[in-house]
């Protein structure tokens, strides 16, 4: 994969902690934040992230863990390149 | 430049909330390097070719709609129109071509494989005839193969003979598959003017102006285009085109993307971007519910065609804007079964089979998915074919027929195909008869349109 860059976005009702969990898990797989903003839609937390993937190959195990963090804190965390987002909006 | 918060969202609530998917990647195989004078020897090439060709079709599909977040549904494969394959082969010969192509997509793990086809619109081959013969046992011994047969187009005009036989194929093949209510007839299509290079099944075949091996997608959101005109109210429509034109762009370039991707990872090029909007039975992802929204209380009023007629225009403007290489069929299906606002139209009796038949004329393909009653004779379906080819050969537009007489079942009565094809009210055929009409054989001359050199 040659861009490495994704948006992570996560929702779900507000509690503590969600941001802690969720950046753990991104610093212990090598990714980089680069932007982050974070708000409540509606009574629900919502984050978005542009990260960058520095082991691009290990996605799975990234994926993996995230779920982990998604069950046990009943959230809904998705991880998309980047490119899809800048195709959709931007000519 | 960075994204823009709202635009990370309006995507994720697009794929999310609003069923944005890619429907299909199909890959077009051409399989003329596979003929030979021995039929059997011609289904080993067949198989090898196939399964080498698309052996990580499936498998890279899955992954970069895993890595994208966007959901591919379908992986599919098109051939060469299998008659080409076929001058030297007898009709037992052809319905093992058939189950070879049907054990070839379960090798490579894909849904459909299309191509099963003839192109007859002029005249008919020795490889044509063999494959006419063979369609309905074809399709009813297999599961994964489509046909489709090219029976008009507007510079040859409309082959009656093939029409009088494709009515008798059709009655035939929902009689070999009457347990099933008329399933095989679920994989066959009719066609004037078809596109050689349509991803969508039963239709997609690899015609003969492509390449040795291309990667066409599909992309639907019917979803996504009602949600974004229920936040327009009051819009005129004006606005309205407007919004499903832009709603349109967006989806268009979601699809080119990941379809250039899956074709670069298989190493294969990427053919056209189909953006059509294709419902399916989940909830809101209805082209009727659209027209509706649009201002119809039921599908099928008076304003249907107009409504119609805007929609698809403004979906194939949004999808010229976005893509260079929009092809296939690009633009509004209307399937009944697939569609649970048409069905819920021909319930309530605002929509009619004349009125289908009228949409057609506005919409990208044609009569599709409609169960007709059981005893409709083979001349009134010919018939029916017949009207449709006129209907695209006039308007040089690309229609078809798929109709799916079950057996035992009358008018009114609903039918479960089950899957991905839905269900559908069974509607009935004019009582009067047009025997003598189909009869008469021969070939309607192609009108004057055709002489436009």
């Amino acid at each position: 994969m040659s861009h490495k860059r994704a948006v992570v976005s996560v929702v779900g009702k507000d509690q503590v902690g969600i941001i802690a969990k969720v950046t753990t898990v991104l610093a212990e797989n090598d990714v980089n934040i680069l932007d982050i903003s974070q708000t409540i839609l509606q009574d629900f937390f919502t984050m978005m992230m542009l990260v960058e993937i520095n082991k691009p190959d290990d996605l799975e195990n990234l994926a993996e863990e995230l779920n982990k963090v998604s069950s046990t804190m009943k959230l809904k965390i998705d991880m998309q390149r980047e490119e899809l987002f800048q195709s959709m909006h931007r000519i | 430049m960075s994204l823009a918060f709202q635009e990370i969202q309006e995507t994720i609530r697009m794929i999310q909330m609003e069923k944005l998917d890619i429907r299909t990647v199909t890959m077009g195989i051409s399989l003329r390097d596979c003929i030979d004078q021995d039929p059997s020897r011609t289904q080993q090439l067949v198989y090898d070719k196939i399964t080498s060709s698309a052996k990580y079709l499936r498998r890279t599909a899955d992954k970069v709609a895993e890595e994208y977040g966007i959901p591919i549904v379908n992986k599919r494969i098109s051939i060469t129109p299998a008659s080409e394959l076929l001058g030297a082969a007898t009709k037992e010969d052809a319905v093992a071509l058939a189950e070879t192509l049907d054990k070839a997509a379960l090798a490579t793990e894909v849904d459909f494989i299309g191509g099963f086809s003839a192109l007859i619109h002029k005249g008919i081959t020795k490889g044509d005839a063999v494959l006419l013969d063979a369609l309905p046992e074809a399709l009813s011994r297999t599961s994964r193969v489509c046909g489709s047969v090219s029976a008009a187009t507007t510079k040859t005009g409309i082959n009656m003979d093939g029409i009088k036989r494709l009515g008798e194929i059709i009655k035939e093949a929902s009689e070999l598959t009457a347990e099933q209510n008329g399933i095989a007839c679920a994989k066959f299509v009719v066609f004037c003017n078809p596109a050689e290079d349509n991803p969508f099944m039963a239709g997609a075949f690899h015609g003969t102006g492509e390449q040795e091996v291309v990667l066409n997608v599909g992309v639907s959101g019917p979803g996504v285009v009602l949600h974004a005109l229920r936040r327009y109210p009051e819009a005129d429509l004006g606005e309205v085109s407007d919004v499903i034109k832009r709603t349109a762009f967006k989806i268009t370039r979601a699809g080119e993307l990941i379809g250039r991707e899956v074709a670069e990872r298989l190493n294969t090029s990427f053919g056209i971007m189909d953006l059509s909007l294709a419902p399916t039975n989940a909830m809101n992802d209805s082209v009727a519910e659209i027209l509706e929204e649009i201002g119809l209380e039921r599908v099928g009023t008076h304003g249907t065609i107009a409504a119609l007629a805007l929609m698809n225009d403004a979906v194939k403007k949004g999808g010229a804007m976005a893509s260079s290489y929009v092809g296939g069929l690009s633009g509004a299906f209307i399937p009944v079964s697939e569609d649970n606002g048409m069905i819920k139209g021909i319930e309530d009796k605002a929509l009619s089979l004349s009125k289908l038949e009228a949409m057609t004329c506005v919409c990208s393909v044609g009569l599709d998915m409609i169960a007709l009653n059981g005893d409709a004779s083979a001349a009134s379906i010919s018939g029916l074919i017949a009207d449709e080819m006129a209907i695209g050969m006039i308007n040089k537009k690309t229609t078809a027929v798929r109709v799916i007489p079950v057996q035992g079942k009358r008018e009114g009565d609903m039918v479960e195909f089950g899957g991905l094809l839905g269900r559908a009210p069974v509607m009935g055929l004019n009582p009067f008869s047009s025997e003598k009409f189909i009869k008469r054989g021969g070939r309607i001359p192609a009108p004057l349109q055709a002489l436009i050199n």
